[in-house]
């Protein structure tokens, strides 16, 4: 286990290095934050009754996915790994007395982490400022935070074995930009990042909740401004714990099989 | 013209050579766009109209955008991917080459993958156009061509100055995104809902409004102003300053090394 921790703790330091990188996200993260606070105000001026959150819920969950964004972005695409994959270096990775599908997994994850811990306080710091309903405002009950602490982690092991899986396609075909480009755009709706969840409609919202994509950012996001309590919390968490561990299995297995017939091309 | 063409059908040629991969990509693309029409429609499915419009008005307002957006970013992409050009030298080699700059970064790329974006606008596009309360007139015609065309300008030039940025600060700035893909994303809604602040910034600084909200009101019937149609046109001069930056950042350049 040391050695993947480490893995982690390498990527992270290295991640922590592109500082001004970070800087220029951060406004670019602003903006597109204030564009959303601003659209779901026209909302809640057209109508407030339609709204299915309440504008101060809405303003926590935008701020959170704009803060953490690169915990649970799927087009976070680690090229590192890709590249292995399909420049054949992989067949180095394999000859290692380590576990490839863990090493891939935490070096995913330190490089989120670290991308993540820079960007995130600084916007939180600052929507903490902003007006009541349209900043980020502390959750109205304070024994939340451990279950909103739990559901982020499971969150975003359900993200990164989701990363993974994309990771592990290319083993299968040799140009996965195809593929990488329409599971994006079916995870990032699915999650709720384009509109939260609530405002689909019932009969999509009841079939959405139950695939691996509710589990990731709209779980922990909307279980921090209480939106998600109660009895739902807990069917939440566990369908959470549900996921990861099938998604984890499935990336084995996939990954498995690919490694056991692979064939690097040249010399 | 005919070099260009040239170039185009050796790009076509190269991207053929991978078929599967390019029509999934394009799938993909005309996927990722409808992602965002769907959000549309179950926002407006909840609130039947926002500032005034209905679902089919916006949908016009967001084909229109989006069908600007992905021409500009099949041509333009070359400025899109200015960093690596520059980072990589590659650009050296372009200055002695005996064509212009502009030119050759055009043609150096060439984004057939966004043909799938383009149909889907298209489709969006017929079907705003047939069932949105609107009686067309020859007029208003023009008017949707003149913002569609003035889009595509204003979209390259967004890459055209995110690229000039580059000959500062060898890298890309990440910033830019938030008028080239956030213009896109948050232009499919009339800019007029973000309020009249966000309004203002993108009638005089970034001109995107011209080319979707007022004309859009003259289409709409909500104003009878005639100027209100030739207000794309307008919006086009953006190519100028654009320009200008292009060429200090052109003088400004020094190369990165080999």
């Amino acid at each position: 286990m040391t050695k993947y921790l480490s893995l982690f703790k390498i990527r992270f330091l290295t991640g922590l290095q592109y500082r001004a990188a970070a800087l220029a996200g951060l406004a670019t993260q602003f903006a597109w934050g204030g564009f959303y606070i601003l659209f779901y105000k026209a909302l809640n001026e057209a109508n407030p009754a339609a709204l299915p959150m309440e504008m101060g819920q809405l303003a926590s969950y935008v701020w959170l996915n704009q803060a953490f964004i690169m915990m649970y972005a799927t087009w976070f695409w680690d090229k590192e790994i890709a590249d292995a994959i399909s420049s054949g270096s992989v067949a180095y990775e394999l000859t290692r007395p380590t576990d490839v599908y863990a090493m891939w997994f935490f070096k995913d994850m330190g490089n989120r982490t670290s991308r993540a811990m820079l960007r995130a306080w600084p916007i939180l710091l600052f929507a903490v400022l902003l007006p009541a309903p349209y900043g980020f405002s502390a959750p109205d009950d304070w024994r939340i935070v451990p279950a909103f602490l739990i559901s982020m982690l499971l969150a975003f092991v359900i993200t990164v074995s989701f990363s993974m899986l994309m990771y592990v396609s290319t083993f299968y075909t040799v140009s996965p930009l195809g593929v990488r480009v329409f599971l994006t755009a079916a995870s990032e709706f699915l999650a709720g990042q384009l509109i939260p969840l609530p405002f689909f409609p019932q009969a999509w919202q009841k079939a959405v909740a139950l695939l691996p994509f509710a589990s990731m950012n709209n779980a922990p996001f909307r279980i921090y401004s209480g939106h998600i309590a109660g009895r739902e919390l807990w069917l939440t968490l566990a369908l959470q714990c549900f996921w990861a561990v099938a998604m984890i299995a499935l990336g084995r297995a996939m990954m498995g099989r690919a490694t056991r017939k692979l064939i690097i091309q040249g010399g | 013209m005919r070099l260009y063409l040239q170039y185009l059908s050796i790009h076509l040629r190269s991207v053929m050579q991978h078929k599967v991969s390019l029509f999934l990509t394009a799938a993909g693309q005309a996927l990722m766009s409808f992602t965002s029409l769907f959000s549309i429609y179950f926002v407006m499915n909840r609130f039947y109209e926002i500032g005034g419009f209905t679902f089919q008005e916006i949908s016009l307002c967001f084909s229109v955008v989006l069908m600007a957006f992905s021409v500009a970013e099949c041509f333009a992409r070359g400025f899109d991917t200015f960093a690596s050009i520059i980072g990589n030298g590659e650009f050296d080699r372009m200055m002695v080459r005996p064509r212009g700059a502009v030119f050759q970064v055009i043609a150096s790329k060439f984004e057939f993958t966004r043909v799938g974006r383009f149909l889907q606008a298209a489709g969006v596009m017929i079907y705003a156009v047939t069932t949105a309360d609107v009686a067309w007139t020859g007029r208003k015609i023009l008017t949707l061509v003149f913002m569609t065309v003035s889009g595509v300008i204003i979209f390259s030039c967004l890459f055209v100055i995110y690229a000039a940025l580059c000959f500062f600060t060898t890298e890309g700035l990440e910033f830019m995104n938030v008028f080239t893909d956030g213009g896109r994303e948050h232009g499919k809604y009339p800019f007029s809902i973000y309020g009249k602040h966000v309004l203002r910034f993108f009638t005089y600084v970034v001109p995107l409004a011209l080319v979707q909200y007022y004309p859009f009101l003259y289409i709409t019937g909500r104003t009878d102003n005639i100027l209100y149609m030739f207000l794309p046109l307008a919006g086009a001069l953006f190519a100028i300053p654009s320009f200008l930056l292009w060429k200090i950042g052109l003088r400004h350049y020094k190369s990165t090394g080999s």
